[in-house]
């Protein structure tokens, strides 16, 4: 039995836990509200979660607050603004679907669109809701259809587009005596090999052709829609299943995979790299000569740097047409409005303001992108070499990742495949197009049912 | 023995205007006894709320189809009954095969880190307990990791264990030349002994405090005793030191062995969202089927099944290892 003494402490002890508890749980109940207020008040307040567009998150934060700052004065309502970094993004959304407690509007990668719209906690875009924010006609065509499925209303409208592209170090092209970037995948792979050198004779590459990100999932995924595409293989069937082993796919992640295997044009370290932010310091650092991206000019320019060019993404063939021509997916970033938000209205007024003409040319000119407003988009201030090669690699040779709501998911396994892949030959392991088709197999194994 | 006598029972007597101040004193221990018990309801209370409500939610989630169609819904999510638990522990399949080689390969960490870890905490504390100059240096010293936010702590580890540019490789390459190219230590079969050094680093200040606490307990007359009998050191220590903290033992591996094997900050802080297939814990496998793969069924059948796995353990640990009721009085 314990003692009456043992009682009395123990009485003690539970009465200041419970007090702790409790005051513990009041503060929680306190910082709930507080944070909760913000969208409860009628055309007060409304939260915006921001994907990090530029060099950095202060950038950001600078960039769209001046936005805020022009939308307030002209409403009244406030924006409370978070920039979510894109490790973090994917699965800060989830949390707010599977809860119900989310930001107002929200920036999402817009491959995502359809997985997010099966989810059915987004508005969406139709009747009223797409009137508050100007209607359908003022978008680019193709950046509208990645806002969802096809044939379903929208749940996410077009904010920044981008495409891929070749990017590269212009004066170590002109070192290496190479006129023009290459056109064709064999002719990529010579020049990337003429530029995988020893540059100062101590028996060790320094220098790489081509650099890439290897524990980048969305990246990798990426390259798997592109490079599979001109291998003639699709990720999806026409009826929505998933098919990662067709001969396309399988060719295409291959081609990527041996820039760091066979070919080893790729520095082994890039397998590490699990952000891609840091491949235009590769390029600028000389650590490596291209690589592939959406937009990296505003890291060029935070950095100063002028040396860089951009080119179309080679074709594997140089006559190729139709699907096989594809040198990008109509990448970008749309935006969405949560269902649970407390203040629709203020929240449809914010996308309307983020989606104005004006808007739209200051945002995607700070942030190298491209307007997906048409006005904005044919404006002469988007008109710069790059810009307009831009505009005709969406206009021709673009296709939307597969509009599935399994992309999510797709875009995740495949990615880690391809990243194991990565890590094994940075092992020293050899990768044969073998491997490559298990690794693919598995993902697909582990996708679920649509 | 000299007995004490009784008061004759109550009922033995016919009730007198004095039993009257009795009665309020019965009445008063009648409160007392749920005093307790009313100070602790808030507590119980909030427990249920934070920790079995959650917990009965996660296994319902087992017996869900949940992915991105009924999430935002997931009251309404479909019933699969027991497929979840059919995909995740079918050891020919993709995820079963990844759950059980991660299973065992947590298992292992477990072991390795909880031996480190103790072992270097009974080191440091047998040799602060006693009292030399500098000591309080030490102990302040060997408490800095734990101190320390792990966020912090472990992105150094992550920057130092870089491939090109990183510290450890720096010195190995470099400085001392031992090597000719720095391996890879966030990929392949060294990640697994980077994450084991990470948490041995973060775990063994707990073990030595909670040592250092249960070695000052014991008296210092012992010790002399023992010397004066002729108990060599490493006889003292296996003789005296080992069987008087047996309780703080006890307790430091089970708290240490939970929580290492449920560690899911060092991986994701070191290798980001998907751990090399050779450094896969059972924690970030569940997160990366239930958020990456958007698989939230398979992951709470997962969670369930390591859940009974611990319990069991546990349980069988408590009844044979822990000091029954008994001897807390001691």
């Amino acid at each position: 039995m314990p003692s009456p003494h043992f009682t009395n402490n123990l009485g003690r002890i539970v009465a200041i836990t419970s007090i702790a508890a409790l005051s513990l749980s009041g503060l929680a109940g306190c910082s709930g509200a507080a944070s909760g207020s913000g969208s409860a008040e009628a055309g007060g307040t409304i939260t915006y979660w921001a994907s990090n567009q530029g060099s950095s998150v202060t950038q950001d934060e600078e960039i769209l607050g001046e936005s805020i700052k022009r939308f307030t004065e002209e409403t009244g309502i406030e924006v409370e603004l978070e920039v979510v970094p894109w490790a973090d993004l994917y699965n800060r959304i989830l949390t707010a679907v599977s809860s119900g407690e989310g930001p107002d509007v929200l920036n999402i990668g817009n491959t995502w669109a359809t997985t997010l719209q099966a989810s059915g906690a987004f508005v969406p875009f139709e009747g009223e809701a797409l009137e508050a924010v100007g209607g359908a006609e003022k978008f680019v065509p193709a950046a509208l259809a990645t806002g969802g499925a096809e044939g379903q209303a929208p749940t996410s409208l077009p904010l920044y587009s981008m495409a891929y592209g070749l990017y590269y170090n212009t004066k170590m092209f002109e070192e290496a005596g190479i006129k023009q970037a290459p056109k064709t995948w064999d002719e990529f792979l010579a020049t990337a090999k003429k530029l995988t050198k020893d540059t100062d004779d101590d028996g060790k590459i320094d220098q790489y052709g081509f650099a890439l990100a290897g524990q980048r999932t969305a990246n990798n995924a990426h390259a798997a829609f592109i490079l599979g595409m001109q291998n003639g293989g699709e990720l999806y069937t026409k009826d929505g299943k998933p098919d990662f082993t067709n001969d396309g796919i399988v060719s295409g992640v291959n081609d990527w995979i041996q820039l760091m295997g066979e070919t080893g044009v790729v520095s082994k370290s890039n397998a590490e790299i699990n952000d891609g932010s840091v491949l235009p310091g590769e390029i600028m650092d000389g650590n490596a000569a291209m690589f592939f991206d959406q937009a990296p000019g505003k890291s060029f320019k935070a950095a100063g740097f002028e040396d860089y060019a951009m080119a179309p993404i080679p074709l594997k063939d140089s006559g190729a047409t139709g699907q096989e021509a594809t040198q990008s997916l109509v990448a970008g970033i749309n935006v969405s409005v949560f269902e649970n938000s407390d203040n629709k209205d203020a929240a449809l007024e914010f996308v309307n303001h983020l989606l104005s003409v004006d808007e739209q040319k200051t945002l995607n000119a700070k942030y190298t992108s491209l307007p997906s407003v048409t006005e904005a988009f044919d404006d002469p201030a988007f008109g710069t070499d790059e810009q307009q090669a831009k505009k005709e690699i969406l206009a021709n040779n673009a296709a939307p990742m597969p509009l599935f709501p399994t992309e999510g998911q797709m875009e995740s396994l495949v990615g880690e495949a391809i990243a194991k892949q990565f890590a094994r030959i940075a092992q020293g392991e050899e990768i044969t197009e073998a491997d490559v088709r298990k690794a693919l197999e598995d993902a697909q194994q582990q996708m679920p049912a649509s | 023995m000299p007995t004490i006598t009784q008061a004759p029972p109550e009922t033995s007597e016919p009730l007198k205007p004095r039993d009257a101040s009795k009665a309020i004193k019965r009445s008063s221990i009648k409160r007392d006894r749920f005093f307790p018990y009313a100070l602790s309801a808030p507590a119980a209370f909030l427990e249920l709320l934070i920790h079995i409500v959650p917990m009965l939610l996660g296994v319902w989630i087992a017996f869900l189809s949940l992915t991105q169609f009924s999430i935002a819904n997931w009251v309404k999510a479909p019933f699969v009954g027991l497929q979840n638990f059919i995909t995740a522990l079918d050891p020919n399949g993709p995820i079963g095969s990844q759950f059980f080689d991660a299973l065992g390969r947590t298992f292992l960490f477990t072991v390795l880190v909880v031996a480190i870890a103790w072992s270097l905490g009974i080191f440091a504390a047998v040799l602060l307990a006693s009292k030399f100059r500098g000591n309080g240096f030490f102990r302040t010293l060997f408490l800095v990791p734990y101190a320390l936010p792990s966020y912090v702590t472990t992105i150094a580890w992550a920057f130092m264990f870089n491939q090109r540019d990183g510290m450890v490789n720096r010195f190995l390459v470099e400085d001392l030349g031992i090597l000719d190219e720095g391996p890879f230590w966030l990929l392949g079969g060294n990640s697994f002994f980077v994450m084991v050094v990470v948490a041995v680093w973060q775990f063994w200040p707990f073990a030595f405090l909670m040592l250092l606490a249960a070695v000052q307990s014991i008296p210092n007359e012992v010790y002399e005793a023992a010397s004066l009998d002729g108990a060599s050191l490493w006889k003292q220590f296996t003789s005296i030191t080992l069987p008087m903290i047996k309780h703080a033992n006890v307790v430091l591996l089970l708290m240490l062995g939970l929580w290492v094997f449920n560690q899911f900050d060092i991986p994701y802080l070191l290798f980001g969202p998907v751990s090399p297939e050779e450094a896969t814990l059972i924690s970030p496998l569940i997160y990366q089927q239930s958020f990456n793969n958007w698989n939230f069924g398979v992951g709470g059948a997962l969670s369930v099944v390591l859940l009974i796995a611990l319990l069991i353990v546990s349980a069988f640990y408590i009844r044979l290892v822990m000091p029954k009721e008994k001897s807390i009085d001691d």
